[in-house]
């Protein structure tokens, strides 16, 4: 039999359907690259034996003609989500022997639908990096490396390099400043990050609350569709959750992009742009205009503002959300003398770098005397972005952008570490996506010079999905790349 | 406007972290880097723009006070460090 973890999840739900190959083969052989794969670090917890119980309820499903949606389909979740009797780290050693006992709303919905779960993938300490070198349980290699070890972007790194090195099916990520684009440009996959509102937050660890948004990774644009159209929806326990219905965003695969409006932002041409980048994206506003799509340049004058914003916004709204992490309820605990001992032992010792860099940085931003000139200002500055889209989608229907302005690096990269500006760098093109709360896809857009996957991002208006959708299968099936 | 070692002390107290002073300097100049990039935000013109706190920008969803589950003692003292008598126990506070 030719492996079975070649195949998208779509061609895996046929073959399954047409009794081809049985649930519990298509695990066992994930299972087999997962285990294969190990020395890419993606997953932080295996869970094989759950998996092929569910595929053993799969394969009943199809024989009764009882299956769902994603009957039988083995997914890896980002460490982030909380999965009940299932540790669940968020990769941070201060709840690393956390076990929920509830399940995340996105999850269940998979569950829901007939999915597994393979393990728990890793990620940046509580998703606060661009590389994956900030977990807990170490980075994760990017899966295109050759002799010197990449970095596979980040956070959601893992979930990345895990689709692209077949290790799952497909997996869940969640994206507060490109977590889950940037990654998935990294790795030569597919991602998209949703409107805000759009997947339930509910039982996702809080980074930062008005940013955070949950999103499939997959292997190609129609994967992410389907995987799209069962996490989304209302959830009651998410008061911030959008309360509309969802369409099947399947449906508009094909459709084409005649008479679509693409916008190209001049600010995200800067001097100096990476010459391969600006290829990939000259190419593929071709393609699109090729199909009958008409190119218009825009202009999103705050781009330049967008990443200064964020790193005020997105610690204070950190600073805010880890303060539960204390020591008494759950997670690691180191004795003090007394109860305010307890707190700073435990956060001092619990914490990584990065998360304590930016606690401090939110701490900073929102204390008395400093909160106007710092909190109050990126909240306005933040309202010009948003402002800035709602111009430019008057003249279009969606914007093509690079995903990242850099190719994969290698892990410890110099430049990166001796000043944290440098890797807040990275996500120049993918910040001002969430700051605005729109949706927004990569997928591969082509390779570098050192054979390394590029990312092309479509950003679309908020809760028009399908648009975007539209357009990436139009690119991917003209861009014709190849995965590892 | 930069900070100095007694803020930066400040705030880790603020933040209940405990910064080495043998760190002190260091995370100083890496605090005054990060606050002097952010603070190219001084150059927009914010004058009359309302402050954006979430997209969301209609009322907050409200669902009714219901019970919906309960019972969960076990569940929720599950993952404690430490309990006592179906309690999260700490060390002592009241003397």
């Amino acid at each position: 039999m030719t492996d079975l973890t070649n195949l998208t999840l779509t061609e895996a739900l046929d073959g399954l359907s047409q009794k081809k190959f049985s649930a519990v083969e298509l695990t066992k052989a994930y299972i087999a690259k997962m285990e294969a794969n190990r020395k890419l670090n993606a997953y932080v917890l295996e869970t094989p034996e759950k998996a092929l119980e569910i595929a053993q309820t799969a394969d009943k499903n199809y024989q009764n003609g009882t299956n769902r949606a994603l009957e039988g389909i083995p997914l890896g979740i980002k460490d982030l989500f909380c999965t009940k009797g299932i540790r669940t780290t968020a990769c941070s050693r201060i709840i690393d022997n956390f076990v929920p006992p509830y399940e995340s709303t996105v999850t269940q919905k998979l569950l829901d639908a007939g999915a597994s779960f393979l393990g728990k993938l890793n990620l940046d300490e509580f998703a606060m990096g661009g590389s994956n070198e900030t977990s807990h349980f170490g980075a994760v290699i990017n899966p295109w490396s050759k002799q010197t070890p990449l970095v596979a972007g980040g956070s959601s790194g893992g979930s990345a390099a895990a689709v692209a090195a077949k290790m799952c099916a497909a997996a869940t990520g969640t994206d507060t400043g490109g977590s889950i684009r940037q990654p998935a440009a990294f790795c030569g996959i597919t991602g998209i990050k949703p409107t805000y509102g759009r997947c339930s937050r509910y039982g996702i660890v809080a980074f930062a609350s008005s940013l955070d948004q949950a999103g499939p990774m997959g292997k190609n644009v129609r994967d992410c569709a389907k995987l799209l159209t069962v996490m989304s929806g209302f959830d009651k326990k998410d008061s911030t959750s959008a309360n509309r219905a969802v369409p099947d965003f399947e449906k508009v695969l094909g459709l084409g992009v005649k008479g679509l409006k693409i916008g190209i932002p001049a600010e995200y041409r800067p001097d100096g742009l990476n010459q391969e980048i600006s290829k990939a994206w000259d190419n593929a506003a071709q393609i699109l205009k090729e199909n009958g799509a008409e190119i218009v340049p825009i202009s999103l004058p705050h781009t330049k503002y967008a990443l200064p914003v964020y790193y005020i916004i997105a610690p204070a709204e950190a600073s805010s959300n880890l303060a539960r992490y204390d020591g008494v309820r759950y997670g690691e605990r180191v004795e003090g003398e007394h109860l305010n001992d307890l707190y700073v032992n435990t956060r001092t010792a619990g914490f990584g770098k990065e998360v304590k860099r930016r606690i401090m940085i939110g701490t900073y931003v929102l204390s008395a005397g400093y909160y106007d000139a710092y909190y109050l200002k990126a909240q306005k500055v933040r309202r010009l972005i948003k402002q800035d889209f709602e111009e430019s989608f008057k003249k279009c229907d969606l914007i093509l952008t690079p995903t990242s302005p850099v190719e994969a690096f290698p892990i410890g990269d110099k430049t990166m570490q001796e000043n944290p500006i440098n890797m807040y760098l990275n996500d120049v093109f993918t910040v001002s996506v969430n700051l605005a709360g729109l949706p927004a896809l990569s997928l591969p857009a082509g390779l570098s010079a050192n054979e390394l996957p590029l990312g092309m991002q479509l950003i679309g208006r908020a809760f028009d999905e399908e648009t975007i959708f539209k357009a990436a299968q139009t690119l991917e099936e003209n861009i014709g790349f190849k995965g590892i | 406007m930069a900070v100095d070692d007694q803020t930066v002390r400040e705030i880790a107290e603020l933040a209940h972290l405990k910064i080495d002073e043998g760190k002190l300097s260091e995370t100083k100049e890496e605090f005054n880097k990060i606050l002097a990039w952010v603070e190219q935000l001084n150059e927009v013109n914010t004058e009359n723009i309302e402050p954006l706190s979430s997209v969301h920008e209609t009322a907050l969803i409200c669902r009714p006070d219901e019970v919906t589950d309960g019972n969960l003692k076990e569940a929720v003292l599950q993952n404690a460090p430490a309990t006592e008598f179906g309690y999260f126990t700490v060390p002592k506070v009241v003397e």
